[in-house]
């Protein structure tokens, strides 16, 4: 009998006022009892809309009634057949945009808690399960990965269960992409995302850090080697200044350095980790993104006192996960909606003491559908802050692009695949997630590297 | 890991290591960059490539003895390993039509310009080296550079080496006896080569100055290292190290590096080794 309760079980969290002094995980996660009473709640609909709002096509009512039955074990390896990340993707995919947004239950009431119950799958099984040997048999042809992220991960994890032999080449000195520099420790506990990585590593995956490509070895390199195909996962890693007066002040970051700093260099724990970050005491964000909440909140819980969101349209544009607004508002993030940024002030050492911003009203709907914002001619007004972060968004480094004659990308960086493929223009190049679509979400690079995998073991069994 | 297979003390406060890595060393350029760590909670530190040897697949860095990092590596021994080292970044140096220059060092910035001299040298390039150090017991790679310079000029700072002066006093005075330069190439720190980048714009000759800002990656990710040049803002990471010496804000750059100065001063009062040595 189905559980009819109209209410997602709620998932304990840690209380606002707590959490935002502590960079400890936010929500603590179902317990056994609370995973069976949500799945419980799952109709096993013989349609399964949710299963296409996933871009891996997780078989969700099927895990799902594995957790109802207690087999959690079996419900962990149901979704593994197709996500490779499972820990990370109940933890940060936008569930209320994709499986959940179609959920039968969510028509009347909360849809099942999807998310919720991929993550406890998750858990429970790295809690208690050994890493089981990989019995795949390998057929010793060579492919190589670009970039350690999401999109990297999912790809080589695909292609390892194919038999093949995958190398990963990650830029920085630990992999995990995007997952280890820029989503913070309070939604993404790291240690996790190594733990996941791991598994995809038990499938015989190799990860070489420190290897810049396009720098140390260019993609005809990477060929020379032996290997048969390549798929760029580099991700979105150049950030976006606004252009305006003052931007190079002390006390200016942009969101990928201050949450760089914070993440994967673990500046909250200065000074038993070298890496410094400035925080100040009052700390404007702009941009209206889940970057933008992240580095905000991570301000709050480095002692800002005043920490505000500056965004040029209203929260119903904001890109961010609601639950992330959310989750904010409960830190005491202050927000300041329909107003831009004209110019930084600084101090005569040069350090950033205010920042000066105009109203903005919404006009008519831009390309996106979005109502564009206009200028309110004359309502300029200061915000005095000593941090500015600017997370308005991130664009695919040049570094591979510009090492790569025959490369295709579009005019604002992103390489130019073949959708429904992942095939670039260069032969036995493959590509996806943020470094073609720019800054988008984990799942969705994850979609793009398992479609890049399936393209790729076909190119090769025909070559 | 990498393995440091050569140290030398250059003085008391900057030491040379020659480093195992063949892909780097297979690629590297003068007046490009690496990044290093040397240990599971530090920094990731940027320093220019001093020099490299692509058939030993070695990679030569200088460093000085001034925050936790260099401080944790220079107590690292040959046999030893880096924990990270990753390059070879930046874009290197690139040189047309040079038929005559003049290579400034000043202090650690010596290490720098040693491949420099070295490259233009190779290409047949009339090499005058001009080094400047506070006294003689800091003096560095005299000899290498010396084999790459058609003229090298050590001078210090108090004249304890026998020739006092500051670097821009001996470019001043080359000049003035007939020295024609199509090129200045000055590395050091930064008052130095604003002041070098005076006396060059006066005289209208090019001079190519090399930045070494605060960064993370190294790879654009970050922006920490922008700078302003030309009236632009610049990656040093990606468009530099090496730029314009008369386009570039030296004032502002000066400030950005003071950024964490409170920070440097607690972390290494605070710092615990994690290196076990």
């Amino acid at each position: 009998m189905a559980n009819m309760s109209l209410n997602k079980v709620k998932i304990p969290e840690q209380d606002p006022n707590i959490r935002n002094k502590n960079f400890l995980e936010v929500a603590l996660g179902y317990t056994k009892e609370m995973a069976i009473e949500e799945a419980q709640r799952c109709l096993n609909c013989k349609h399964r809309p949710c299963v296409s709002g996933c871009p891996v096509n997780v078989k969700i009512p099927d895990f799902i009634r594995l957790v109802a039955e207690g087999k959690f074990e079996e419900a962990y390896e149901k979704i593994r057949e197709t996500n490779s990340l499972p820990a990370i993707c109940g933890r940060v995919c936008p569930q209320e945009n994709q499986c959940e947004k179609l959920c039968v239950r969510g028509k009347n009431g909360e849809p099942v808690g999807i998310g919720r119950l991929e993550r406890f799958a998750a858990d429970w099984y790295m809690q208690n399960i050994k890493a089981k040997t990989n019995n795949t048999v390998k057929n010793g042809r060579k492919v190589a990965v670009i970039g350690s992220g999401p999109s990297g991960l999912s790809c080589a994890g695909d292609l390892a269960k194919l038999g093949y032999d995958v190398t990963i080449f990650e830029a920085f000195h630990v992999p995990g992409g995007v997952l280890m520099y820029g989503i913070p420790e309070f939604r993404l506990p790291k240690a996790l995302v190594q733990d996941e990585i791991q598994t995809v590593k038990d499938l015989g995956v190799k990860i070489e850090t420190n290897m810049v490509i396009g720098k140390v070895l260019s993609l005809d390199e990477i060929i020379e080697l032996g290997y048969e195909a390549i798929f760029i996962g580099s991700g979105a890693g150049l950030p976006s200044f606004m252009g305006i007066p003052g931007e190079t002040l002390n006390g200016v970051y942009s969101a990928n350095e201050f949450l760089t700093r914070i993440n994967l260099m673990k500046a909250y724990l200065f000074p038993n980790c070298d890496t410094p970050v400035k925080v100040g005491k009052n700390v404007a964000v702009v941009g209206g993104g889940n970057v933008a909440m992240d580095a905000a909140r991570s301000a709050r819980r480095l002692g800002a006192d005043n920490v505000y969101i500056v965004y040029r349209r209203t929260e119903a544009e904001m890109p961010a996960r609601k639950e992330e607004l959310h989750h904010a508002k409960e830190e005491g993030i202050i927000f300041k909606l329909l107003a831009n940024p004209t110019q930084i002030f600084g101090t005569d050492a040069g350090w950033v003491r205010g920042m000066e911003c105009i109203e903005m009203e919404l006009g008519e709907p831009d390309a996106t559908g979005r109502r564009k914002p206009v200028v309110k001619a004359g309502s300029e007004f200061v915000i005095d802050v000593d941090t500015v972060i600017i997370a308005i968004g991130q664009t695919p480094n040049p570094l591979i692009k510009n090492a790569t004659p025959g490369l295709d990308t579009t005019k604002w960086g992103g390489i130019i695949v073949k959708e429904e493929t992942g095939e670039t223009s260069k032969k036995g190049v493959y590509a996806g997630g943020d470094a073609v679509t720019g800054a988008a979400t984990v799942i969705l690079a994850m979609g793009a590297g398992k479609k890049a995998a399936i393209t790729i073991d076909e190119y090769l069994k025909n070559k | 890991m990498f393995r440091i297979v050569k140290k030398r003390i250059l003085n008391t406060q900057v030491k040379l290591m020659e480093i195992e890595a063949p892909f780097i060393a297979k690629k590297a350029e003068p007046g490009q960059f690496i990044i290093l760590r040397a240990s599971e909670n530090g920094e990731r530190i940027p320093l220019t490539i001093a020099d490299f040897d692509r058939d030993k697949g070695t990679v030569t860095i200088v460093f000085q003895e001034v925050g936790n990092t260099t401080k944790a590596l220079g107590k690292l021994n040959e046999g030893d390993m880096i924990l990270d080292f990753v390059g070879p970044l930046g874009t290197a140096s690139h040189f047309d039509n040079v038929k005559k220059t003049a290579i400034i060092g000043g202090g650690l910035g010596t290490a720098i310009s040693y491949p420099q001299a070295k490259k233009l040298y190779g290409m047949g390039v009339e090499v005058h080296s001009i080094t400047g150090f506070r006294n003689k017991e800091l003096i560095i790679l005299e000899e290498e550079l010396k084999a790459v310079s058609n003229k090298l000029i050590v001078a210090t700072d108090d004249g304890s080496n026998g020739v006092k002066g500051f670097v821009t006093d001996i470019l001043k005075n080359l000049i003035e006896e007939g020295n024609k330069y199509d090129l200045v190439i000055a590395i050091g720190p930064i008052p130095m080569m604003k002041a070098v980048c005076n006396l060059t714009k006066v005289l209208g000759i090019k001079t190519i100055v090399s930045m070494n800002p605060v960064m993370i990656d190294g790879t654009g990710m970050c922006g920490g290292c922008r700078l302003t040049v030309g009236g632009k803002v610049k990656f040093a990471c990606i468009d530099g190290p090496d730029f314009d010496g008369h386009e570039v804000d030296f004032d502002e750059a000066m400030r950005r590096q003071n950024m964490y100065k409170d920070e440097e001063k607690i972390s290494q009062k605070e710092h615990k080794c994690n290196l076990g040595v």
